[in-house]
């Protein structure tokens, strides 16, 4: 086992200098010619956003009739969607900023893998309640807008909020991902070799010059924006959260919604910077600057959110129990014992039961063991997403309205259709912008030893 | 002095991030006012060399955060109270806790808005060009090199003493830094 791979591994290589680092991460960009794993891992994920466009264009023609949604199934495939992008998006704000103001100095090799991560799963989460909507070109009246009917949004409804709340947060990590992305654009747009990338690195990098004001400003503002961030991720899926728990519908109506939301997220984020990262560290030659020490350190995270959620499967099941209420009793009981029982025990075996695993130190220092208990988390996160929606609806009050849902063969390409979106977009990215925050390596590198926090252990 | 008229400055490299701030320390010690730095990160110290503090851009966030919000409760008391009040079983039309979520989402959206336009704008960004960048070897400023900059509109600056005090306080190379390229 390499020195790299260890779980005590320096956060940096000793021997990465100013220089080197500049030169490897711009390199990848701007000289580094296109793979074939690059075009083939490329053409894959552009044919899944081509089978997306093709569901969508289907949708927008026919209606949602085409997906297995009925009453009182209503709501199916597009909000289990949503919810479950939107949480994988929480990961790379949690990483970026709570990290950040915890000084946490691991986090900067990667924190700018994580970042892209949240924007394209935004990205795709954001689609999902565009397309749920039946009629969808009229979306804009989510917005408060002036308008002749003189009409406002229901500002007391969750369903509001969550439009404010997603809309916010993704402008946001637009915002926070530029402001990040700055000073590398500058570094672009001093080392590229073509005349052509200088102009396009120099305009999106604004004339920046890295002078001792600007960088005093521009720290000050990273850290506001850090704080604001902090509270923003949480909040963001809390009022997704309100969406189920504001409905009187037995398995959402409970006030446990909003922690275990904010950890289910934070869970699936951090599974998937794991399936993201491991394979980019091998292909792109980085495993001295995202060690195993870093994936370690996101495993435990994985962990510690896992048992989180474990909890809150747990003080759900006990609530239920414990409030005598006969309806939300039934709904639970036949979560473990009813037509869903198979997938309410496989999302507990996938995303709590498998994730402990990492506990064992030698597969917590085997990234292809972690890449696998990462995706596995993820499906049982998807798992636990659609039994509390479909599972909840599918037997409700009236014994006479219950009925099975079944997702149809678009509620799958729409599914996997959106990985070709997030897939597509993050291979662009890993082409043109530098997949690691180079000057705050640089401040890393130049850390005395003594300074350099002990961090994650 | 017409000589110095025609150049922006000079320019000094310094070793190091460490080097640099004893440097500009000195620079500063020695009465030099308009002196500014250039390096690939965030070298801490700097801004106390330089006598600075980002206060501005702590106030253009707070400010902006607490407009945006305040507009985020008005829009909502105005839509519910004033614009299309409608009594849902006698409920207050003021319905203040559900308006929170959207207030504190308006705060922290209006707040990173502004506070980030604000940063750019008192850094003087976008920027077409600039006098520093006229010499060749400043492209390394973004990757690793460290200079400081003494400018000629300083009251101190002369030439030759300048340039003297410079190597004195560290640096290892000085440039004079022409106005047009």
């Amino acid at each position: 086992m390499d020195s790299t791979a260890s779980e005590t591994a320096p956060i940096l290589p000793p021997d990465l200098t100013d220089d080197s680092i500049t030169e490897r991460i711009t390199g990848i960009v701007v000289k580094r010619k296109m793979g074939y794993g690059w075009i083939g891992g490329f053409a894959i994920a552009f044919a899944l956003l081509m089978m997306f466009n093709y569901a969508i264009a289907v949708l927008f023609t026919y209606g949602v009739g085409i997906w297995g949604i009925q009453v009182p199934v209503a709501w199916g495939f597009a909000i289990v969607n949503f919810v479950w992008w939107v949480g994988i998006g929480h990961a790379g704000t949690f990483i970026s900023a709570v990290l950040y103001l915890c000084h946490q100095e691991w986090r900067t090799s990667i924190n700018r893998f994580t970042e892209s991560m949240t924007l394209f799963a935004v990205a795709c989460a954001g689609l999902f309640p565009i397309l749920h909507l039946g009629r969808p070109w009229l979306f804009f009246y989510l917005m408060p807008y002036p308008n002749t009917m003189e009409l406002w949004p229901q500002f007391r409804s969750p369903l509001v909020w969550d439009v404010f709340a997603v809309t916010t947060y993704a402008i946001v990590s637009v915002i926070f991902y530029f402001v990040g992305l700055l000073p590398d654009l500058a570094t672009l747009r001093d080392r590229s070799p073509h005349r052509w990338q200088r102009i396009i690195y120099g305009i999106l990098a604004l004339g920046w010059r890295g002078a001792g004001r600007q960088w005093s400003r521009y720290k000050m503002a990273y850290l506001i924006m850090a704080g604001l961030a902090t509270p923003l991720v949480v909040s963001v899926h809390s009022i997704v959260s309100l969406d189920f728990a504001v409905g009187i519908v037995p398995g959402w109506h409970t006030t446990i919604m909003p922690f275990y939301f904010v950890a289910a997220a934070l869970e699936s984020g951090f599974a998937m910077g794991l399936i993201l990262i491991i394979p980019v560290r091998h292909f792109y030659g980085l495993k001295d600057i995202i060690t195993g020490r870093h994936l370690a350190n996101m495993a435990k995270l994985l962990l510690a959110t896992s048992l989180v959620v474990g909890h809150g499967y747990f003080t759900d099941t006990f609530m239920s129990w414990y409030s005598a209420d006969p309806y939300d009793k039934f709904i639970t009981a036949d979560k473990f014992t009813g037509s869903y029982a198979f997938g309410g025990w496989m999302l507990m075996i996938l995303d709590v039961g498998v994730v402990q695993l990492i506990w064992i130190r030698a597969v917590r220092q085997s990234p292809i063991a972690l890449f696998f208990i990462a995706i596995l988390a993820n499906v049982g996160l998807w798992l636990d997403h659609f039994i509390l929606v479909v599972q909840s609806l599918h037997s409700d009050y009236l014994p006479s309205e219950w009925r099975m849902f079944y997702g149809t063969k678009w509620d799958w390409m729409t599914l996997f259709g959106s990985f070709g979106l997030f897939l597509t977009l993050f291979f662009v990215f890993i082409r043109i912008f530098p997949m690691v925050a180079m000057s705050e390596m640089r401040g890393l590198v130049h850390k005395k030893p003594g300074e350099t926090k002990e961090a994650g252990a | 002095m017409s000589d110095d008229a025609k150049i922006y400055g000079l320019l000094a490299e310094f070793a190091g991030p460490d080097e640099l701030v004893r440097g500009a320390r000195e620079v500063s010690k020695a009465g030099y006012r308009r002196v500014e730095t250039y390096t690939p990160f965030a070298v801490e110290g700097i801004s106390d060399a330089l006598h600075f503090r980002p206060f501005a851009v702590a106030v253009i966030f707070l400010v902006a955060a607490l407009l945006s919000a305040s507009a985020g409760y008005f829009m909502q008391y105005y839509a519910s109270v004033i614009s299309y009040p409608e009594n849902i079983g006698g409920r207050p039309l003021n319905s203040w806790p559900s308006f929170v979520p959207i207030t504190f989402e308006m705060g922290v959206l209006g707040g990173v808005l502004g506070g980030v336009l604000g940063m750019l704008l008192l850094n003087r960004l976008p920027r077409y060009s600039h006098p520093v960048a006229n010499v060749e070897r400043f492209r390394a400023a973004s990757s690793d090199a460290f200079f400081l900059c003494v400018e000629s509109s300083d009251p101190r600056f002369e030439l030759d003493r300048t340039k003297a005090a410079l190597r004195h306080s560290g640096a290892i190379q000085v440039t004079e830094v022409p106005l047009e390229s």
